[in-house]
């Protein structure tokens, strides 16, 4: 699988680490969540079927953390709108 | 033992699907088949359909390494793994259907300090749970298994291991079908080709789902299907903490019987046991990221035959003839997820990481109980679903031995 490092260009994806899945906010009013709300937050992840917004880091490269859209069914390399947005 | 091995195809009826069940099963795996399994045999509930999308058996249990063993870190793992094994030892007999249950022993190899002080304290850790441990030094390693290469000049040197001699392998189609025959022969029908597209609702409880051979309405639901279970869960509405990864296996040509046990290593990532044919079963850690695709990456495979040719030099010139992957549910503890769900009637049974196999009669039994109740087993009321808000987790990261 080649990941399209926005700095370095396509490289094996042997170079990467995978950070799991981008756009995941911090709770707005952390003082006041309670269990479930950070349950949520730190075991919750989107594990969709098809495209899905990604942090890979190319920590044998650049180093540098970036956000990628991905397909988890057939590994194709795909855009996701408003990907620098957290939800 | 009976008729053991004949074609699939005589061991069930494809019945269609009636239009109701008292139970639906989602997913005819080995979990699934086994629950319905028990669901008629302890408790008496035969009006039950197991829907699979696919063919019976041709998901994880067709894809898995076989590995059988308890020896988990935890008293909660401890127990139901324990459970399983138990079942296992009777299983051939109580199925009539000879599953070619081999208690070989399940080595698993240490190589660093650190790993030593965990296999130790799981060694001590299983023997108060009345499972059986045994801490070996590297020479008795090579007693045990002659073939482990344990020569202090590789790379990482074994230092030592632990044994369980109740571990060991089945065969995973037999196991499969002898739950599916005896299931059958109950009552429950079998349907392949039968995807479950959506649940039907009355507010917060389910009566049916939804199909792609039309609707079955059903008294309780129970899902059972690995790498797909948070799919499942969100058509039925609600979430799980679960991440679905590849998980990559491969097998040699048949060999002369040359592994006499299976052995694992945590820290060099491979695992390896014969199988009764012959060939050399392996397999390794997760592929890092998120995918359905039942592939992984190529490297994964390199690294883990690096390991394998290191701890064992004799398979040095043997082939690799087939390699393939599974897609595996990943819960943050490396636990299974077993019990209610926030709807009504509907149960879960997914989580079981790159261990799912073990726990075949296991979760079968006590998914069994759960969805017969209403209510927990008491051996899987700690593998609820409130335990990620509660924070009572349990960490099975290192028994489960393949890196999550």
């Amino acid at each position: 699988m080649l990941i399209p490092c926005p700095w370095c260009g396509d490289r094996e994806d042997i170079e990467f680490k995978y950070g799991g899945a981008a756009q995941i906010a911090y709770p707005t009013n952390p003082d006041s969540a309670d269990d479930a709300a950070w349950a949520r937050y730190v075991f919750f992840r989107p594990n969709p079927k098809g495209k899905m917004a990604e942090r890979w880091v190319h920590s044998a490269g650049c180093r540098r953390w970036f956000n990628l859209g991905r397909d988890t069914v057939t590994h194709e390399i795909t855009s996701i709108p408003d990907m620098g947005q957290r939800r | 033992m009976a008729e053991p091995h004949q074609h699939p195809e005589h061991l069930w009826r494809n019945p269609e699907p009636k239009r109701a069940y008292d139970v639906v099963i989602v997913g005819a795996g080995g979990h699934g088949l086994a629950t319905a399994y028990y669901l008629a045999k302890n408790h008496g509930i035969t009006n039950v359909a197991v829907l699979e999308r696919g063919w019976l058996a041709g998901g994880n249990v067709a894809r898995n390494t076989t590995v059988i063993r308890s020896n988990y870190l935890w008293d909660e793992s401890a127990a139901i793994y324990e459970h399983s094994l138990k079942l296992w030892e009777g299983l051939s007999e109580e199925l009539d259907y000879d599953i070619l249950f081999s208690q070989r022993g399940v080595l698993n190899l240490v190589h660093s300090l650190g790993d030593m002080r965990e296999g130790r304290r799981r060694v001590s850790a299983n023997r108060l749970n009345g499972i059986d441990a045994e801490w070996l030094t590297t020479e008795e390693v090579k007693a045990f298994c002659p073939i482990v290469n344990t020569s202090p000049d590789v790379r990482y040197p074994v230092m030592g291991g632990t044994l369980q001699r109740r571990g060991g392998i089945a065969k995973h189609d037999y196991v499969a079908w002898a739950f599916a025959r005896k299931a059958d022969e109950m009552g429950v029908d079998l349907i392949q080709n039968c995807e479950v597209t959506g649940f039907d609702r009355e507010g917060n409880r389910v009566v049916g789902v939804q199909t792609n051979r039309g609707p079955i309405a059903a008294g309780r639901v129970g899902i059972c299907a690995a790498g797909h279970s948070t799919v499942l869960a969100s058509m039925a509405g609600f979430d799980l903490p679960i991440q679905s990864h590849p998980l990559q296996a491969l097998v040699s040509e048949l060999l002369e019987p040359v592994l006499n046990c299976v052995v694992m290593s945590n820290a060099v990532h491979v695992y390896v046991s014969q199988a009764h044919k012959g060939e050399l079963v392996m397999g390794a850690g997760i592929d890092p990221y998120n995918s359905y695709a039942q592939r992984g990456s190529p490297h994964v495979i390199e690294y883990q035959l690096a390991a394998a040719v290191e701890l064992f030099p004799i398979f040095s010139r043997a082939h690799v003839v087939r390699t393939w992957a599974g897609i595996v549910d990943v819960a943050p503890d490396a636990s299974p997820i077993l019990g209610l769900t926030p709807i009504e009637n509907l149960f879960i049974n997914c989580g079981w990481g790159t261990g799912g196999f073990k726990a075949t009669p296991g979760a079968g039994f006590v998914y069994a109980h759960t969805i017969a109740h209403g209510q927990p087993h008491a051996l899987n009321a700690p593998f609820a679903l409130e335990r990620f808000v509660t924070g009572a987790l349990i960490d099975e990261h290192g028994a489960a031995a393949v890196a999550h």
